[in-house]
């Protein structure tokens, strides 16, 4: 299968979902003809032009709210929030407005848009633009957060989010749009939202992570095998609805469970993921349930500094070792 | 602009039905029946029915907490809207909105609003799609005085004004948010200069006049039609009552609140424009208000005896579960 990056997988999934349905169009800032600060929507100005990849101004709140009411009056609106950090200046129209008007209305509103967009540490960002902020998202009842770690994953569950009824908060991570994978050029290839997927398999001790944790989950994995750890790495890729199956089955099979994220730790979703295995899997667990997360930090400007407050995959190695 | 006895008629009767909705909503309110406090908008009835009452079906409207008259000038059933009052499983929002989310989206109400505010950029999205489908619709996005200070207005004016889209700013200043005056929260005399700042055309209208409000209106919404992008109409009202039905109002002074009851109530001045003008007889009058509170009557009555909404099926209405191709 061919091979490209998680940001062309991006806007090949939004291409191919312009041309099959032609109420899908793309809004916000600076993802016209700059094609977005990463990229992801490169190209798409030049093919769809103006009226379906729409230019706005810095008006994150406006942005949302434009795209829920045109989705309400039957459009099929994908917003692009430049940073998950600037989803702070939207939240009214995410947490009060879409995440509860089909709930609120009885049913009555049909809400499918998606809010596109990246979190995560990058070079340098600094602390108004490195955030991870799923749990904010993950908090509020009618939305759905997806996450995906791969080319294929970011794709297959972009078109998903497309063309589901619910408003999807679609967070990709800026330190993945130039990993490369397989990702297959079927029209249709959808990858269902609310499915976890088992990126490696192993015995000895299950880590579960999503986003660019999963990455560095694998790699730990690998360095583990060298030591006779037998890791299996549960990517959860879709945070609500959550896939609390495959995550038992993975617990009820290896007993030890590490979960990792790049977010810091209190209020992290790593918490809830800990709090489900102990309601429903406590008497299969032989360790205690460990996190592996962000510092309790912003997160700092330089690099040896931001490097010592994320997770990286010796600290998931030390936290396998911890349990095992 | 040159309207019709009929046209005057039904004017009068839309503006009589929101007042006795409201009143019988805040008898409801008393005797404990409602689930929560109501925003009632009774003195602001003509700002309702002169925006909406040339509105057609298919156009759009998104409203505020005080939005009962929005809704029912745009056509909403009047025993789903008790019913949801209520709480009863036959509203519109079978008991999970209320009040300050009623919506009917198969007639454009895209939904009051509990956020000051949140419903603008709403409006202004409808207006886009309109714009995207190639349609001739309009979006009217209602809002109160305070709105005018919030960051949301400002993004969505200025975001309808670059793109053109057919919306109409409907700012029905009642010159209190809460309890503190406009005069307090807002630096201007005339709140429709405001949108000089966003090159949105703005005028300035008694809101209490019904036929002033709805010649405002209709050159509005004739823009909008016609591609020439949105409009901004300040209706200067008073509400009767308090901000809510918990709320007494004794932060304005009586002489105020007797001034616009006696002397600016828009219903009894339509009447009697309409009885010097010989458009209507006293009898004639009376009939419609005979007829309303019947209808009024009964929409309440079927409320009542509705069953309360369904506690089962709660959690399987957070999402939209059948979603596409999954």
């Amino acid at each position: 299968m061919r091979e490209i990056k998680y940001r062309e997988a991006i806007s090949e999934a939004l291409r191919e979902e312009m041309i099959r349905d032609k109420t899908v169009f793309v809004m916000g800032e600076d993802v016209g003809q700059f094609g977005g600060v990463f990229q992801a929507t490169a190209t798409l100005y030049k093919d769809f032009g103006a009226s379906r990849v729409l230019d706005t101004p810095i008006s994150e709140a406006a942005i949302v709210g434009a795209a829920l009411g045109s989705a309400l009056a039957g459009l099929r609106p994908v917003a692009e929030i430049m940073f998950v950090d600037f989803t702070s200046i939207a939240m009214d129209q995410i947490a009060n407005q879409c995440a509860k008007f089909h709930f609120m209305t009885g049913g009555q509103a049909i809400i499918p848009l998606v809010i596109r967009t990246q979190g995560g540490v990058g070079i340098g960002d600094a602390a108004q633009h490195s955030q991870s902020l799923e749990a904010w998202h993950a908090h509020i009842p009618g939305l759905k957060v997806v996450m995906p770690s791969t080319p294929a994953d970011a794709k297959g569950l972009l078109k998903a989010s497309i063309r589901d009824d619910n408003p999807v908060i679609f967070i990709e991570h800026k330190m993945l749009y130039l990993n490369e994978g397989p990702v297959p050029e079927d029209d249709d290839y959808m990858i269902p939202i609310g499915k976890a997927d088992i990126k490696r398999e192993g015995e000895d001790v299950t880590i579960i992570a999503w986003s660019k944790m999963v990455v560095d989950s694998l790699e730990a994995a690998d360095d583990l095998e060298k030591e006779g750890i037998q890791a299996e790495v549960v990517d959860l890729r879709t945070l609500n609805p959550l896939d609390l199956e495959t995550i038992l089955t993975s617990v009820k099979k290896t007993s030890r469970v590490v979960i990792v994220h790049e977010a810091c730790k209190t209020g992290g979703f790593g918490g809830e993921v800990a709090a489900l295995i102990m309601e429903n899997a406590f008497d299969y667990l032989d360790a205690p349930v460990e996190r592996v997360t962000g510092l309790d930090t912003p997160i700092p400007y330089a690099e040896p500094l931001y490097r010592a407050v994320i997770p990286n995959p010796d600290w998931i190695k030390k936290g396998v070792k911890k349990i095992l | 602009m040159q309207a019709t006895k009929q046209e005057k008629i039904d004017l009068y009767r839309l503006m009589y039905r929101i007042r006795t909705f409201e009143e019988q909503s805040f008898v409801s309110f008393n005797k404990g029946l409602t689930h929560g406090v109501l925003h009632l908008c009774i003195g602001q009835e003509a700002s309702a029915a002169g925006c909406i009452y040339d509105l057609k079906k298919e156009d759009y409207l998104a409203t505020t907490h005080r939005g009962h008259g929005h809704v029912i000038a745009k056509g909403a059933d009047l025993k789903r809207m008790f019913a949801e009052l209520l709480g009863k499983e036959t509203g519109y929002c079978r008991g999970r909105g209320g009040s300050m989310h009623i919506a009917d989206m198969e007639i454009g109400i895209l939904g009051a609003n509990g956020i000051v505010g949140g419903g603008v950029p709403i409006a202004v999205g409808a207006g886009l799609a309109i714009k995207y489908r190639g349609l001739n619709r309009v979006a009217l996005s209602f809002f109160g005085d305070a709105t005018l200070n919030t960051g949301a207005f400002h993004e969505a004016a200025n975001l309808a004004s670059i793109w053109k889209l057919p919306v109409v700013f409907v700012c029905e200043n009642n010159l209190y948010g809460i309890s503190v005056s406009i005069k307090k929260a807002c630096a201007l005399d005339t709140l429709a200069n405001r949108s000089a700042g966003y090159n949105i055309p703005g005028v300035c209208v008694d809101g209490n006049d019904v036929m002033a409000v709805r010649e405002a209106a209709n050159e509005a919404v004739e823009r909008a039609r016609n591609g020439e992008g949105p409009s901004f109409i300040e209706c200067q009202t008073y509400r009767h009552m308090g901000h809510f039905t918990a709320d007494d109002g004794k932060y304005r002074p009586d002489e105020e609140v007797k001034y616009w009851k006696e002397e600016r109530d828009p219903i009894k001045n339509f009447a009697k424009q309409l009885l010097d003008d010989k458009e209507v007889t006293q009898g004639g009058l009376d009939s419609i208000h005979d007829e309303v509170k019947t209808e009024i009557e009964q929409a309440f009555k079927f409320a009542e005896e509705s069953e309360p909404g369904h506690v089962d099926d709660l959690l399987e209405g957070v999402y939209n579960q059948p979603a596409a191709n999954q």
